[in-house]
């Protein structure tokens, strides 16, 4: 009986899909670019939706070039890599980030064309994605927009300029927030190019390797990140974009 | 049991989607029901419901007004849509057959100056940076209206004011105005103070039960404005959004709300803390019954939270 009714909800669901267990695995959000995305991004790679994958964002844009989109991943073990997706937007990879020796934490803004699932995919070391989706509506025009630097004509005078801050935490990992200024310019803008931040790398004092973060056309000009760098008190940033300009910070406590 | 149970749920649901759609088909006449309420003498108000933007009312949330003088009808505020203020001019004509002698807008937000076609014939009169904002924003607002509450919206059109309003006193038929031109809100927040009766019209400067909108809001000067408007000895005081009054209530519950706002974003900026953990702040219990404070607070974070932000970054060593 109870079989026969998972039958039912599943044909009502358009987005279903298999796992390598015979498990049907539902997207709460019923998307229909779902499927897609899970081949694109997730190499058709084993998924569960998992509850311990925590994505904020507000339920609706006010600001479509700007909606604030956050994830804590620190429920998991053995991390091996983050992708943030927004499934409706006209480019749909947003970031990958790889907390390879930091919490799994990170606040970003992003622009979006239209009401979209968002979704942090976080794949650990048995090779499962296990991915956290909360849903923004948006009126548009996030990405089909030139950047206010590139329409102004001013960015060239701040390109790369990092301010940023570090906050001592007691009780929790401290909170490292970094803002580079950057057209970010996603290519569907007329007669402006795609122009944005492709790599960063977060290292300590000693020069080790703390994060690495590939970044895409999704996220906000000027993008502003909030990263979580347990106690670390001494922070270098190298980064890079698609024309080859390359930022160097450093950041002190 | 339990498929038969699911089915029959499933039906129900489709039923209730099947007599939704044909009753809305059908019964929507696209009527406001304004009701033209006085308030004080030769003061009439509509007010508003003290909701967001909705296909449901279709964008009357906004208090508009009307004054009978001697001469003629002044409005304050068109409202949301080419429908509202036709349903608005027919509520008027019920009450006096004098001739309307123009609208004054109060600031340039969709809702209080969509329904300007309406009046093309009279004269529309804003401050003159209202004007120029309404130029800039007036297409981006109707469109964003109509995704907002949809056909209630059919055939508005984009009515520019057509003349630029002085702040001062003026008297018109018998009522002694003065046109209070002030900031806050917007960049220009048109309140009027009518004298002859003590009705004092603040725009969206202040709101009543219903938390304060910000997306052009500088809410330092606002809060400054608030502290004036509190002084003014009005007997009724007639707010953008929520119920009138005849205290300083609303004043102070305006300011109280914005003050608080100020200061959640900078203790929010000052521990580095993200938009996303701002906007999930704890509201204090004493606004918890103003209408959307919730929705507010996200909203205001959005507009207000970088200027914050940025101070408390620092130059990195590059």
């Amino acid at each position: 009986m109870k079989s026969l009714l998972l039958i039912v909800i599943s044909a009502l669901s358009l987005a279903f899909l298999t796992t390598a267990t015979g498990k049907e695995v539902v997207d709460p959000l019923d998307s229909p670019q779902w499927g897609v995305m899970h081949k694109l991004f997730l190499n058709s790679e084993r998924v569960v939706f998992d509850d311990k994958v925590k994505v904020f964002a507000p339920k609706f844009a006010e600001d479509s070039m700007n909606v604030p989109v956050s994830f804590d991943a620190s429920e998991l073990k053995d991390i091996q890599e983050i992708v943030v997706i927004a499934d409706l937007n006209p480019i749909p990879l947003v970031l990958r980030y790889y907390p390879e020796e930091i919490t799994p934490y990170l606040a970003f803004r992003i622009k979006l064309q239209q009401g979209s699932p968002i979704r942090a995919a976080v794949k650990t070391g048995d090779n499962v994605w296990h991915v956290g989706s909360t849903w923004v509506d948006a009126a548009g025009g996030g990405c089909t927009l030139p950047s206010i630097g590139t329409s102004t004509g001013d960015w060239s005078s701040t390109l790369g300029r990092v301010t940023a801050n570090i906050w001592k935490r007691e009780d929790a990992p401290n909170r490292f927030r970094i803002k580079i200024m950057h057209p970010m310019d996603t290519g569907l803008a007329p007669g402006i190019p795609k122009f944005h931040i492709e790599q960063m790398t977060l290292s300590d004092k000693g020069g080790k390797q703390l994060a690495r973060l590939e970044v895409f056309e999704p996220i906000s000009e000027n993008p502003m990140l909030s990263l979580a760098v347990d106690k670390h008190e001494y922070l270098k940033i190298h980064g890079r974009d698609n024309n080859g300009n390359v930022v160097d910070a450093e950041v002190v406590q | 049991m339990s498929i038969i149970r699911g089915f029959s749920i499933m039906l129900l649901f489709s039923l209730g989607f099947l007599i939704n759609g044909s009753l809305q088909a059908t019964k929507n006449t696209f009527d406001y029901e304004l009701k033209a309420v006085k308030i004080a003498q030769d003061t009439y108000l509509f007010e508003g419901k003290t909701e967001d933007f909705s296909v449901q009312n279709g964008g009357n949330i906004v208090n508009t007004a009307f004054i009978v003088t001697t001469e003629g009808v002044i409005v304050i505020d068109s409202g949301i849509s080419r429908r509202y203020s036709e349903q608005q001019r027919v509520a008027i004509a019920k009450i006096t057959d004098k001739t309307i002698l123009g609208v004054y807008l109060t600031h340039h937000h969709p809702d209080h100056f969509l329904g300007n076609q309406t009046y093309s014939d009279t004269k529309i009169y804003a401050l003159a940076e209202t004007i120029k904002s309404i130029k800039v924003e007036g297409e981006i607002f109707r469109s964003n209206m109509y995704r907002l509450v949809g056909d209630w919206m059919r055939g508005t059109l984009l009515t520019m004011p057509t003349e630029k309003l002085k702040a001062g006193k003026k008297t018109i038929g018998k009522h002694q105005l003065e046109f209070l031109s002030l900031h806050g809100h917007t960049a220009s927040d048109l309140a009027i103070f009518d004298h002859t009766t003590g009705v004092l019209f603040t725009g969206d400067l202040v709101f009543n039960r219903r938390a304060a909108t910000t997306p052009h809001a500088n809410v330092v000067k606002w809060l400054k404005t608030l502290t004036e408007l509190k002084d003014l000895r009005f007997n009724v005081l007639v707010p953008g959004h929520g119920p009138i009054a005849r205290d300083t209530t609303p004043i102070k519950q305006t300011y109280d709300y914005l003050n608080w706002l100020v200061n959640t974003l900078k203790e929010g900026a000052s521990n580095g803390m993200d938009m996303n953990e701002v906007m999930h702040s704890e509201i204090p219990e004493r606004f918890e019954s103003l209408a959307l404070v919730r929705e507010e607070l996200i909203r205001s974070v959005s507009h207000l939270y970088p200027v914050f932000e940025n101070e408390f970054l620092n130059p990195a060593k590059q």
